[in-house]
């Protein structure tokens, strides 16, 4: 079956089968910034925009996202590059596996409006798991983010 | 110390950008399109002989484009461990076998076109199994009638202690002095048993390789590795594939700790891709991570401590069984470090001594995790000196202090306990240990919060632990580095050292601006390929800063003097005249910049390419130490606690890059925290693992971790590169220990196994209640 949706802007049609999930196709398209670290959407390091906001793409059906809008990191890289020159300064990037993921939530978070405290950043933030940072650095970075745009 | 531009200062990652932007770096992102998908079969089985295996149907089913059983491997043994060579751990592994001794172990192999055909066919593969009995109580593994190695074409490759038939794959012990004596002899013993449990890594990319052959007609593989270099020579030693018709590629990894130090999914990928010609890729499931690749060695420990009245420790007595599952894979190492890098913390001892077993279990292997041994062996002797410390009456932090290494201080254990070998006598030439716990005791308001406050049914309390590790695997692992110098007066920097995410390639990079005065940027890194850079061991063993910083800070003194030497004679000046500051070089009134210099040796004047090589081997492992002090708050009516904030205070050396040290820390403080708090590996009856996902195994995250604080000591490792020791894995050994003791703290129970649950504090609350 065919899915049209709007990829970080553009329009695109996308073949798939009726029981894949939207990491896949994704995947399949060469958007591998959209990566897998379970399959049991528990991490967050699948973690895309459907409608701005942010899903779990590894039991995201293909088949829902039909007409809907999509965004990978490769769709906001000005948030991106900020967002990494504050992880720069607090030493926040490890390995960097979930941080795809991890700049889309924070940009759906900003799209909210409101600067949070780091107690609804960490709220905010609690699906994205983090095995190598310890967590403290990101927050901060996260609200320094927020912070600076604000 | 002299002062430095770009080591000890703080600068991003040179890779975050590009990560966070999400481009392709990973394995997975750099398989060949058109890969054959890669599944394996597993046991469904903790203990069982394969009578037959059925292909046929399986095979038969369009796509699938081939099936290996033990049937189609010679049998090699090896270890998967991914040390150096030989081993300190037991050949007791084949490529497959006709045993399974786990439930997730190594079955068959499929490859075909797509990852439903290849389920399809899994599932049409035909086993006859022969169902044994299997071992999953280790503390029953020793002598048990069940050997779970019975084969006898397995073998160690220098004395461990392996004894297969008695479920033994290691055993080790030592002893300075008389303990026994010296124990009978101290006014005062405490005695406890402390177990550990599996804890599982949780890097958040799974395991995942993919291969194929190369125009050059080789064999190539992506792998997300901590050991390239081991994993093409233990390829090449197991499948019979020339050395040099391997090509291993690190790419970026998503996180090890050790897990990916031993090869997983490497030797079928590679054995599909040899025989097929085709590219072929494996990632594995979060259950097959779970399930089937490594996990913390288990352990029970049990401790004697004994002191003088006054508080001196007199001796030290501490006998270990570990639990290495269906493999030996780190079995002794891990085991010895549980000694080594924990007992020298103690040094003013009369006697100690540390012996035990390893065993085989019909368990998930266990093998390298961050701690490697320390993390057990530090909860075990810090809950201990908490306990001797109420015996005494005496206080926990003054126990410490009275008894604790400090510099220019020795201990006896370091010649005599090496990883699977001796060790190496050395001196605390930079110990700071002392100045981190009081640091600490400042940073936390120590005095005015130890032991407890009390605040209707919660109660705040404080708790602590030393802790120390060790920066590389002395006469052993070596690093090498290459550095090249470009027109336009830039740099490559081409090292085996392997980024897994701590961010080596940017502190190396720092080292090297540093040596040759110039910035970063101008340091392009390569890092960790066997056929482009020299041969590093790997990331492991806390060695990258230290091994590996040595060797990229002696190759780029080379370079410097094969381009001051260059200099000298374009300007036709003696060398030792000649001035350098990373831009210009000077010799009396002559000036030549470093841009002119390369670009007329790569093409106008006698060109030629610069390039030095260097390499070093540790003669010694100074050990990082630190401090930990963690505050929490706890409800006596359900044991469930807070952690409010978790205080370390290290000393690694001077750090290389501050914030990324800091990360390390604070990494490995939460990974400590999750050992210690929340994570557990949870099976039945039978043997299946039951926390096999992310939903039911619990780690950290940004709900239980609040607030860190990290400091580091200001301290300078003479052998280290810019006065560096290691960092990687010091920040997680002391907070199962921390906790346990501020859990003592708040509510008077000790709590001796891991982890340390609400339920486990309730009824350990409940059970004093009705002693009383």
């Amino acid at each position: 079956m065919n899915i049209r949706v709007r990829l970080n802007g553009l329009e695109r049609t996308f073949t798939i089968k009726p029981d894949e999930f939207l990491i896949d196709t994704l995947r399949n398209h060469h958007l591998v910034s959209v990566r897998r670290g379970c399959d049991t959407s528990s991490c967050g390091v699948c973690t895309i925009l459907v409608d701005d906001k942010p899903v779990p793409s590894c039991t995201y059906l293909s088949a829902r996202a039909d007409k809907r809008h999509i965004t990978t990191v490769e769709g906001i890289p000005n948030t991106a590059a900020r967002l990494a020159g504050l992880f720069g300064n607090e030493g926040a990037d490890q390995c960097g596996f979930c941080n795809p993921g991890l700049a889309l939530s924070v940009h759906a978070l900003e799209k909210l409006g409101a600067t949070p405290d780091a107690a609804t950043i960490r709220h905010y933030l609690v699906g994205h798991l983090c095995r190598c940072s310890g967590y403290v650095s990101q927050i901060k970075a996260v609200k320094a983010y927020l912070e600076e745009k604000s | 110390m002299k002062k430095t531009r770009q080591v000890n200062h703080e600068m991003p990652s040179i890779d975050g950008k590009g990560i966070m932007m999400g481009r392709p770096a990973y394995t997975d992102d750099l398989a060949q399109e058109g890969s054959l998908i890669v599944k394996v079969l597993r046991s469904p089985h903790a203990f069982a002989r394969i009578r037959r295996i059925d292909t046929e149907k399986a095979a038969a089913v369009p796509g699938v484009e081939i099936i290996l059983t033990h049937n189609d491997f010679k049998r090699n043994a090896h270890t998967r461990a991914g040390q150096g060579y030989p081993e300190p751990s037991p050949h007791d592994k084949f490529p497959l076998d006709h045993y399974v001794r786990y439930i997730g172990d190594e079955v068959a192999v499929v490859a075909a076109t797509d990852e439903e055909t290849a389920l399809k066919a899994l599932a049409l593969i035909e086993t006859d199994y022969e169902v044994l009995e299997p071992v999953l109580d280790f503390e029953k593994a020793l002598d048990n009638q069940t050997i779970i190695h019975p084969e006898e074409d397995i073998h160690e490759m220098f004395p461990i202690g392996f004894n297969p038939k008695k479920n033994r794959a290691a055993a080790y012990g030592m002893e300075v002095g008389d303990i026994d004596k010296t124990l009978s002899e101290s006014d005062v013993v405490v005695e406890s048993s402390f177990r550990t449990q599996s804890q599982a890594h949780v890097m958040l990319e799974p395991h995942t390789v993919n291969a194929r052959i190369d125009y050059h007609d080789r064999l190539v593989l992506y792998s997300a590795t901590q050991t390239p270099f081991h994993v093409r020579r233990i390829l090449s030693q197991t499948l019979e594939i020339p050395l040099s018709k391997i090509r291993v590629i690190k790419p970026r990894v998503g996180g090890g700790f050790g897990g990916k130090q031993a090869l997983h999914g490497e030797m079928l990928v590679a054995a599909i891709t040899y025989r097929t010609g085709k590219p072929a890729k494996l990632t594995y499931t979060r259950k097959e991570v779970f399930e089937a690749t490594y996990t913390r060695h288990r352990m029970r420990l049990d401790m004697k401590i004994g002191a003088t009245k006054d508080g001196r420790i007199t001796g030290i007595d501490c006998y270990g069984l570990s639990d290495t599952g269906a493999y030996g894979e780190h079995a002794l190492t891990v085991f010895m470090v549980t000694g080594s890098k924990v007992l020298p913390l103690y040094n003013k001892v009369d006697a100690v001594r540390f012996k035990g077993d390893v065993v085989y279990t019909n368990r998930t292997p266990a093998g390298a995790f961050r701690g490697y041994g320390a993390i057990q062996g530090n909860f075990a002797l810090e809950s201990a000196i908490d306990m001797l410390a109420e015996k005494l009456s005496m206080d926990p932090i003054e126990l410490r202090q009275k008894n604790m290494i400090l510099e220019n201080e020795t201990s006896p254990i370091f010649e005599i306990m090496g990883e699977g070998t001796a060790g190496t006598a050395m001196n605390m030439e930079s110990c700071k240990l002392d100045y981190c716990v009081k640091r600490g005791l400042e940073l936390t308001d120590w005095k005015n919060k130890y032991p407890r406050r009390t605040d209707a049914n919660k109660i705040r309390s404080v708790g602590m632990a030393i802790a120390m590790q060790g920066s590389g695997i002395p006469y052993i692992d070596m690093g090498a580095a290459t550095i090249k110098l470009n027109d336009d007066g830039f740099y490559n920097l081409m090292i085996g050292a392997t980024d897994i995410g701590q961010g080596s390639d940017t502190i190396l990079a720092q080292i090297a601006a540093e040596q040759l005065m110039t910035t970063v940027d101008k340091i392009a890194v390569y890092s960790s390929d066997t056929d482009l850079t020299p041969f590093d061991a790997g990331a492991y063993a806390s060695s990258t800063t230290y091994v590996s910083g040595n060797a990229v800070l002696k190759a780029a003194k080379n370079l410097k003097n094969m381009m001051m030497n260059e200099a000298a004679r374009v300007m036709h000046a003696d060398p030792n005249d000649i001035g350098f500051d990373g831009t210009t070089f000077t010799a009396k009134e002559t000036r030549l910049s470093l841009i002119d210099l390369s670009n007329q040796l790569y093409y106008n004047d006698q060109q030629k390419q610069l390039t030095a090589t260097d390499s070093y081997v540790g003669h010694k492992s100074p050990p990082p130490f630190m401090a930990g002090f963690i505050e929490i708050e706890l409800d006596k009516e359900t044991g469930e606690f807070e952690i409010l904030d978790y205080t370390s205070v290290v000393d690694c050396g001077v750090t290389i890059n501050p914030k990324l040290a800091q990360g390390q820390i604070e990494g490995g403080v939460v990974q400590g925290i999750g050992m210690a708090a929340y994570e557990d590996e949870l099976r039945t009856k039978t043997g299946r693992l039951i926390t096999n996902s992310m939903m039911s195994y619990k780690i950290p995250s940004t709900k239980e971790i609040r607030k860190l604080t990290t400091e580091f000591a200001e301290s300078y490792e003479q052998s280290g590169p810019y006065g560096a020791k290691s960092v990687g894995e010091i920040g997680i050994d002391t907070p199962p220990a921390a906790l346990a003791n501020a859990v003592y703290n708040a509510v008077g129970v000790r709590i001796d196994t891991l982890p340390i649950t609400p339920e486990k504090i309730l009824n350990a609350i409940k059970e004093k209640e009705n002693r009383q």
